[in-house]
């Protein structure tokens, strides 16, 4: 693409955007409810339900933002929810009573079809085939 | 929830998804067809919208009313913000996209479900 500001919005990577854009909503919505209702009861899980939440706003924003710095940033937002979604996934199956509530990330996204397990290798994979290449030669 | 309205729900967007996934295989962009169908399943969602509002202030069940009026309104919102979505991307991202929206809304209607039925967030 001859324009600097490279899109990572458009083509594939605009029907990531609107998936990253629906867990955005229902992550944000979950820990909003669950801190606002019983804050006490479950601290662990709600507090990575909020991780999870600000980690897709984050990506959603980078990728309708598009340029280096917003890939960049992007890169480490999925690769916190690639080791955010394996850590809890695999830590609610060894230890389910640190988790007394669910999360997003719970069993490996099990409660959202797991597409919270696929989308951090979608959005790494994206990223990678739009990654900026003027650095490496011209 | 009333049961006629959610199984409409499922059908008609069961019927959208494999209309989405065919024209994806074929990667031919979709037909107003195609539309037609998001359009009917809109309606029936606002439809429910009004329904499901209508009986939660008639009910005496322990229901959660903020949640339950969210998802009410999320899955309302998810055909059009889907739809506009995907008409800048006329190709298969853009079908792809159209399949996300009507599978986010199975999703929200399973959850709606289970909200009046009883469930917490």
């Amino acid at each position: 693409m001859p324009d600097d500001r490279q899109s990572l919005s458009s083509g594939w990577g605009r029907a990531l955007v609107f998936v990253y854009g629906v867990f955005a909503v229902a992550a944000t919505g979950r820990s909003l409810v669950q801190l606002g209702t019983d804050a006490g009861k479950a601290p662990l899980a709600y507090s990575l339900s909020l991780l999870a939440a600000v980690v897709y706003l984050v990506a959603t924003t980078c990728l309708l933002v598009g340029g280096p710095v917003a890939w960049k940033v992007a890169v480490v937002a999925c690769s916190v929810e690639l080791v955010g979604v394996l850590a809890v996934g695999a830590l609610s199956y060894a230890a389910p009573d640190l988790f007394p509530d669910k999360t997003v990330w719970s069993h490996f996204g099990q409660g959202y079809g797991y597409f919270p397990l696929v989308l951090p290798f979608a959005g790494l994979a994206w990223l990678w085939s739009v990654r900026p290449q003027r650095v490496a030669g011209h | 929830m009333t049961n006629w309205l959610e199984v409409l729900v499922y059908v008609i967007a069961g019927t959208a998804a494999v209309v989405a996934i065919v024209h994806l295989v074929r990667d031919r962009p979709v037909e107003d067809g195609m539309y037609l169908l998001l359009g009917v399943a809109e309606l029936v969602l606002v439809v429910q919208l009004v329904i499901g509002c209508v009986m939660l202030s008639d009910t005496d069940r322990d229901v959660s009313g903020v949640l339950f009026v969210s998802y009410l309104i999320g899955v309302t919102l998810a055909l059009p913000i889907g739809a506009f979505w995907s008409l800048a991307e006329r190709s298969r991202a853009g079908t792809a996209v159209l399949l996300l929206a009507v599978l986010t809304v199975v999703g929200l209607e399973l959850r709606l479900a289970a909200i009046w039925a009883g469930a917490g967030a």
